[in-house]
């Protein structure tokens, strides 16, 4: 198929970026989306120009590295999938693809399509884990977990922290992202101990970062490519309210 | 001449690491802090140790190249993760782990290393459980188990089909407490460019910013190497497409042996190569051949319509169809390791039965377990794994079989390390699959991750104290020392001379057909024709590259192409020496097949008399042969069979 791409072009964090059009001939349906960029950036360095910067590394939806915001949604059209698990033959011989990098405040763009996420692990540092060290632990059979509460932990432990629920929210609120490991954590008994000053650390450590305030619009979970539930936010919520009438007692 | 010494400590085989912790040289708390340990790598491996030392005191500065250790290529691993617990009550035990290991790496391993992992193989399992890691479990609440990769036990944990995310997130978040501590400094997006030795022992490392392109000098009092594997040098792999050789390369053009570089696994299901644009390859979990029935057709006629699109595999009938896994192999059937299954598939594809449009797949077939099982069952088992398919190749395997073929997977060569995990550089560790240790020439399934994490958590947090004893009189090391000069001034100018090229060939070019060598010639089947020709061909190219490569824009800038030109500078060379090591081991074991040593039957033929040993390569300059140098492996304490899973 032939496809016009117009592409988000900016030559560094404090450059000022345009879009810029390309044409792309002969892609094949079978061809990944961001194989379809290679073609793209293999022509481009033949032609000696500069190839689009995009992060990837996986390419098969795990890493969280690809985060491409195309058509206007993060990750594309299809739904539960990320960038890289995009193939071509969801598109149509002959149209345009607008492709933008994330667009949210916390992820300043570094050249074209990249962001600088640094901002997530930021958060998981200010209370993102159980504090023990290694050796000394129980045996793993030694604290029995209901199989509900550790498949719901694993639901939440799913996200890859791709950073689509913030490029999806008008807020750029990152609550999804911080609330599927706060969920994570209160519903195992190992991070149970902690999990009112997890909270409040994770959410002061996201408020500090420039975070958007969350007003249920929802477009995170809609968009989030592993389907992580916005049920997270309000266990998380719960978490929150009790950890501060606690503190404030 | 240099001796190899592996440092095995005295004592019948289940006592030697007990021995060791018991008589090693420790570092006081005070002592600790004062000492500096670079951690390459933040994988499983990586991120393991980097967070263990920093508990331990340590002051430690860790570098990876991704945005975030979150992201390194561990995150990829789906199956899971051995150990011998025991808790099916199956009879397992530390002893039968170790000897499995043993023997699914064709008896190309190390006996004293092997069997430590066996043994810490289950506080590793308690470590990540007490991290919040969510394994699955059973309605009771305890541990779920199951069975891979041919194992005769169920010793697999696993957390869905994502266990090295699951993992790695665990280790992650022990680094990301170690950071917020203040005991590491992580450094993201950081490539080593080389080592750095003052007085024949490792000091430091230069790097490289992949934002800014800046080259940094680091020093430290010891330095750990955990990069992960180097499949990638075939192009198309099941690894990330960041994953990368550079970093174990450059370690050994200082000075650290590597070992068996040619031992590469080939995994047997993967989603076949599709188009010239092909990127990467994908894996279908292991796991899937548990209810899978592998098979081609079994004329050749029929094979040929089906290639040309003229016939459905579901037109043909039973009679016409052949399982050659349960016909060679009645007793482990689809489940033999994966070096078996791999042959077996290429040896009916090169005999002209293979099926998909190239002829290069066979099918893997859920038909019979749909009718014995349900639909719902096989759904809930591999559901995701299913859609994945789907996505990729649009054909939906619950109605017509799935189209598998090998794929490179994982590399069990790497760095020669001793017992300690130290190289031979001194003050050198290296860890997880960057180095050689302790899967001989093959790897079982769900073993990589608990090498990375047995390295990481519970053997160099020993090992390393072992050789810092040594050192604490040694005060901070200065990045003005002239070495430091030297190392960045060489890195800077491999920079700069392949900018310099500016050809009219992209490296993404260079590096196809140098994976197409290797798959050719150094891939799942080799003779001594087929390597000679390759060291010959890579050669060439390697000229070639340095004649007509282009690498855009400058060092002082986001530059993908020219961390790929780097990269692949590397492994034009590594390629050579994976050959140079596959020609001199005449004989075949685990994923090393040389088609002149085989049965009658078509099975790989060791030959422990004159190969019994692990082949350390000594980099000689850039114009002169490497020198190959022996450590024998003596089995003290198995016997030395011909696998045989007849
Ligand atoms: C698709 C897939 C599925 C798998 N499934 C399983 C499984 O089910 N069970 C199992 O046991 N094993 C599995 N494996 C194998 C296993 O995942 C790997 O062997 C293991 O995770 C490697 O871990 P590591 O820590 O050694 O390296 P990696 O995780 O590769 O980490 C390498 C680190 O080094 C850094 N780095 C790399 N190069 C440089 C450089 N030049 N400079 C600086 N830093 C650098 C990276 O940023 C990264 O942090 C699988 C592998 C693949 C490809
Ligand atoms: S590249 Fe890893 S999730 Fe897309």
């Amino acid at each position: 198929m032939d496809l016009t791409l117009k592409i988000w072009r900016q030559a560094s964090a404090e450059g000022k970026g345009k879009f810029v059009n390309y044409q792309v001939q002969n892609i094949s349906a079978d061809a990944s989306f961001l194989e379809m960029l290679d073609i793209l950036n293999e022509r481009l360095v033949v032609e000696g120009e500069d190839p689009v910067a995009f992060d990837h590394d996986c390419r098969e939806g795990i890493c969280g590295a690809c985060s491409i915001y195309i058509n206007g949604r993060p990750h594309g059209p299809d739904r539960g999938i990320t960038t890289c698990q995009m193939h071509m033959r969801n598109f149509k011989d002959g149209e345009t693809i607008v492709i933008e990098p994330w667009r949210a405040k916390p992820f300043p763009v570094i050249k074209d399509l990249m962001v600088d996420r640094s901002a997530f692990d930021a958060i998981i540092q200010a209370g993102g884990y159980v504090s023990v060290s290694t050796g000394g632990v129980p045996d793993a059979n030694a604290i029995p977990i209901p199989k509900r509460k550790a498949d719901e932990a694993m639901d939440a432990a799913a996200c890859i922290g791709c950073g689509a629920c913030v490029a999806a929210c008008k807020n750029a609120s990152a609550m999804l992202f911080v609330s599927a490991k706060v969920s994570q954590f209160a519903l195992l008994p190992q991070g149970r101990l902690e999990a009112r000053e997890r909270v409040q650390k994770m959410v002061a450590k996201m408020d500090e970062l420039g975070f958007g305030n969350c007003t249920n619009t929802y477009a995170c979970e809609a968009e989030c490519p592993k389907e992580i539930s916005v049920s997270h936010i309000a266990r998380m919520n719960r978490e929150f309210l009790g950890a501060k009438l606690l503190s404030e007692k | 001449m240099v001796k190899l010494d592996a440092k095995i400590p005295q004592g019948p085989l289940a006592e030697k690491w007990t021995n060791y912790k018991a008589h090693q040289n420790l570092v006081n708390p005070a002592n600790k802090r004062r000492l500096d340990i670079i951690v390459i790598g933040t994988g499983l491996a990586g991120a393991s140790a980097a967070a263990s030392f920093g508990e331990l005191g340590f002051n430690v500065k860790a570098f990876g190249i991704h945005d975030s250790p979150r992201r390194a290529h561990s995150i990829a691993a789906q199956g899971g993760i051995n150990a011998a617990k025991n808790y099916p009550n199956d009879g397992d035990s530390i002893y039968r782990l170790f000897y499995d290991t043993i023997k699914g790496g064709d008896y190309r391993s190390r006996e004293a290393n092997v069997y430590r992992l066996a043994e810490v193989s289950n506080n590793i399992i308690d470590q990540c459980v007490a991290q919040g890691v969510p394994f699955a479990r059973e309605y009771g609440g305890l541990l779920d188990n199951r069975s891979f990769g041919g194992a005769q036990v169920s010793r697999t944990f696993y957390a869905r089909g994502q266990t090295g995310q699951q993992l790695l997130l665990g280790a992650y978040s022990a680094l990301s407490k170690e950071i917020a501590k203040g005991s590491v400094k992580m450094h993201t997006r950081s490539e080593i460019l080389d080592f750095v030795l003052v007085d024949g022992r490792a000091r430091g490392v230069i790097t490289r910013d992949l934002i800014s392109g800046k080259i940094e000098r680091h020093s430290a009092h010891a330095v750990v190497l955990a990069t992960g594997g180097y499949g990638n040098v075939f192009f198309l792999s099941t690894n990330a497409m960041a994953s990368n050789g550079s970093a174990a390369w450059k370690a050994y053009k200082k000075g650290a042996f590597f070992g068996n570089p040619s031992f590469t696994q080939i995994h047997p299901t993967c989603i076949p190569v599709h188009g010239a644009y092909q990127s990467k390859l994908t894996l279908m979990s292991e796991s899937l051949r548990n209810d899978g029935r592998i098979w081609v057709p079994k004329f050749k006629e029929d094979a040929e319509k089906i290639q040309k699109g003229q016939l459905k595999p579901t037109e043909l009938g039973e009679d016409r169809r052949d399982y050659y896994l349960e016909r060679r192999y009645p007793a482990f059937g689809n489940l033999v390791p994966r070096d078996v299954a791999s042959r077996a598939a290429k040896e009916r594809c090169d005999a002209g039965f293979g099926v998909g449009s190239t002829g290069l797949a066979v099918y893997l077939d859920f038909a019979d377990a749909i009718k014995r099982l349900g639909k719902h069952v096989i759904e809930a088992r591999y559901g995701n794994l299913f859609q994945m398919y789907e996505k990729i190749v649009d054909e939906n395997p619950y109605e017509t079989p799935m189209m598998i073929y090998p794929a490179v997977h994982y590399t069990m060569g790497g760095i020669w390390v001793d017992y300690e995990l130290q190289t031979t550089i001194p003050g050198l560790f290296a860890a997880g699959e960057a180095n050689f240790s302790d899967h001989g020439a093959n790897r079982l399934g769900a073993s990589a991750l608990m090498q990375g994490l047995s390295d990481g958590y519970f053997v160099l947090p020993y090992t390393i104290q072992n050789y810092l004893a040594d050192q604490i009189q040694v005060p901070r090391i200065s990045t003005e020392l002239p070495e430091f000069e030297q190392a960045e001034k060489e890195a800077l100018s491999q920079i700069e001379k392949l900018l310099a090229v500016n050809g009219k060939e992209t490296v993404d070019s260079f590096h196809r057909k140098l994976g197409l060598i290797m798959w050719d010639f150094v891939g799942m089947a080799r003779n001594k024709e087929g390597l000679e020709k390759a060291i010959k061909d890579i050669q060439e190219l390697r000229a070639d590259f340095w004649k007509n490569v282009k690498v855009p824009g400058t060092n002082q800038m986001v530059n993908p192409e020219l961390e790929k030109a780097i990269r692949v500078a590397d492994y034009l060379e590594l390629g050579e020496l994976m050959a140079r090591d596959a020609l001199m081991r005449n004989e075949s074991c685990g994923g090393h097949f040389r088609e002149e040593y085989q049965t009658p039957e078509g099975e790989a033929l060791r030959s422990d008399d004159v190969f019994n040993f692990v082949a350390a390569w000594e980099y000689k300059g850039e114009n002169a042969e490497p020198a190959m140098h022996k450590e024998p492996l003596v089995f003290e304490f198995i016997e030395v069979k011909q696998r045989n899973y007849k």
